[in-house]
């Protein structure tokens, strides 16, 4: 059962087979079991989600149930979820219980009858690419616990790998779905920008974060996203815009899909592991009857720079609503309001965010503005350019999506640049809000590669189908790692 | 381009974080590597190139002046670190 896809938990539910009780007590018994060496969740409440399986229990009994009704789901800890501690990673929110459900959270639950089984750990604010920022402790890999899951949705990558959940869902910002999904080997989905609401996803960089799924196979991906997607008035991003199946095109053959291969993606800088299981990985796609064009993002050098001021002076602006009076830590000590803001802010937040506050500050202050920020915006239009010329000779971008393999705990965790530089193939796509996958390609030194695939605007459909045709002809995507079967 | 001590301390403070002074000089430092990753794009020649704030060419969407949202203010409050007959409790402001 834990390996099973969605859609046989769907048929299991559906023929009496087995209850969403029953299912969901099977992963709580899991986390149980394995969460506190992997520190995957933050915050369970068995009673919580027996109560929801309960409700998709009678739901199936009743004959009103969708196609994901009654499965256990785990929720990345950025997602705000009426009743549960919703933290952020962060000291900050540490006993934030949220009085309202983000729409992701509400279309899952109330719509889809699925089954939240608790909140993952996460890098504080979804800042970092190894979970190591997170006030909760760092998440450890299932494949190797000395090594990082990769971040910030390393809590749902953790705990989707060793199976205490079915799928999860994460936020992608600048890789945060696609990195921890390539290092834990899973299949991961951040969608076009706009797609997926963001109400009541705790905001970081406003025109680039974006929710979406990460689970064991592009399929189940495609049945998460079904309902993850649709228009919401409550986000003023959100896209208005006719609701699609994305399960629709999954068969699709892929003969004459015209695979762009960047150069700038295959150059130096990539391990020599990860680099070969991609290169397989586009000869079988090769062997399934697409052809490879070489393409060119000639400014995707500048997308670490650009996103390093974008980001940040997002998050500024957006991280100064926590000032310890409507919700929040609030420091103990202090003398008058500046001096409350001013101590509950810095024994608030961590390390990282703080630097990344201080930067996004110094960029948008008087006199910087121009030269950075305004800069970094129009080195943001060059970089989509990009890809728009580059989608004119080809279907789909493939590449890596890390640079590396999973990385030990505390090796990177000294220099900030060099953490950053982990995401080098992930964030020009956030910089343009297109379509990306993470998908298992394969090992290195006994650690999960994954093939980052790239879509234009709205490419989701084909993108899933593209995914899930290699999965059809490899099983890289079912492997599990040792002791977690 | 590097910041000094006291620049680190200004931007400290206009974000309204506390830093100590060994704090301020580790910061410096990161603060610097990071500057000079971005540097980079000062290389960059971008004469008449539009900014792009966004993904989506999108103006915003109006809607219609109605009440749409209940009243919750005691949920709300509720997670809040200190108030009193449903107001936000903060130090004195005005002697």
């Amino acid at each position: 059962m834990i390996a099973a896809s969605l859609k046989q938990l769907s048929q299991a539910l559906a023929t009496k087979q087995v209850s969403s009780v029953e299912l969901t007590q099977l992963f709580l018994d899991r986390i149980e079991r394995l969460n506190p060496s992997l520190n995957a969740f933050v915050t369970v409440d068995p009673e919580k989600s027996l109560h929801s399986a309960r409700a998709a229990d009678a739901r199936i009994a009743a004959g009103t149930a969708g196609p994901l009704t009654g499965i256990p789901i785990a929720q990345k800890d950025i997602f705000c979820a009426e009743g549960w501690r919703t933290t952020c990673g962060s000291k900050m929110l540490a006993n934030f219980v949220s009085p309202y459900d983000a729409t992701v959270i509400r279309k899952m639950e109330s719509e889809a009858g699925l089954v939240s089984q608790g909140k993952t750990n996460m890098d504080e604010f979804a800042m970092g690419s190894s979970n190591e920022t997170s006030y909760f402790g760092p998440v450890r890999n299932p494949w190797d616990s000395e090594r990082v899951p990769g971040g910030s949705s390393g809590g749902s990558a953790a705990a989707v790998a060793a199976r205490l959940a079915p799928a999860a869902t994460g936020t992608d910002t600048g890789g945060s779905i696609r990195q921890p999904a390539a290092l834990c080997n899973l299949t991961g989905l951040k969608p076009t920008y706009g797609v997926v609401s963001r109400y009541g996803m705790i905001a970081f960089a406003s025109s680039l974060d974006q929710g979406g799924p990460m689970a064991a196979s592009a399929e189940d991906c495609a049945l998460l996203l079904n309902v993850m997607a649709g228009f919401d008035e409550r986000d003023s991003t959100s896209l208005d815009r006719p609701l699609e199946d994305y399960v629709r095109d999954l068969e699709k053959p892929l003969a004459g899909l015209r695979i762009g291969l960047p150069k700038e993606f295959f150059g130096e800088g990539c391990d020599a592991g990860v680099m070969a299981a991609v290169r397989a990985a586009i000869a079988e796609y090769e062997k399934l009857g697409a052809t490879t064009v070489e393409v060119s993002l000639p400014n995707s050098h500048l997308s670490v720079p650009a996103y390093y001021v974008i980001a940040p002076a997002e998050a500024s602006s957006n991280l100064s609503r926590f000032d310890g009076v409507r919700y929040g830590f609030r420091a103990e000590d202090y003398g008058n309001l500046d001096d409350m803001y001013m101590k509950s802010r810095a024994q608030g937040f961590g390390a990282e965010v703080k630097r990344r506050i201080l930067i996004g500050t110094y960029v948008l202050s008087h006199g910087y503005y121009d030269a950075y920020y305004l800069q970094a915006q129009r080195i943001r239009r060059l970089i989509a350019d990009d890809f728009v010329a580059a989608f004119k000779q080809c279907d789909v971008i493939m590449g890596p999506t890390s640079p590396s393999t999973a990385f030990k705990l505390g090796e990177k965790a000294a220099d900030p640049v060099q953490m950053y530089l982990s995401d080098i193939y992930t964030i020009a796509v956030n910089l343009a809000g297109l379509p990306g996958m993470s998908v298992p390609c394969g090992f290195a030194g006994g650690l999960p590669v994954g093939l980052q695939l790239i879509g234009n605007y709205f490419a989701e459909a084909r993108l899933l189908n593209v995914a899930h045709r290699y999965q059809q002809a490899t099983d890289w995507h079912q492997r599990l790692p040792e002791g977690m079967a | 381009m590097s910041l000094t001590l006291e620049q680190v301390q200004r931007i400290a403070h206009l974000a309204r974080i506390e830093i100590s002074e060994s704090e301020a000089s580790t910061t410096q430092s990161h603060l610097n590597g990071i500057f000079q990753l971005i540097e980079q794009m000062q290389a960059v020649d971008t004469r008449g190139v539009e900014p792009m704030a966004h993904a989506q060419d999108l103006s915003q969407r109006l809607r219609d002046d109605t009440v749409s949202e209940e009243d919750r203010r005691a949920a709300y409050q509720a997670v809040a670190p200190e108030t009193e007959a449903g107001l936000y409790l903060v130090p004195k402001v005005i002697e």
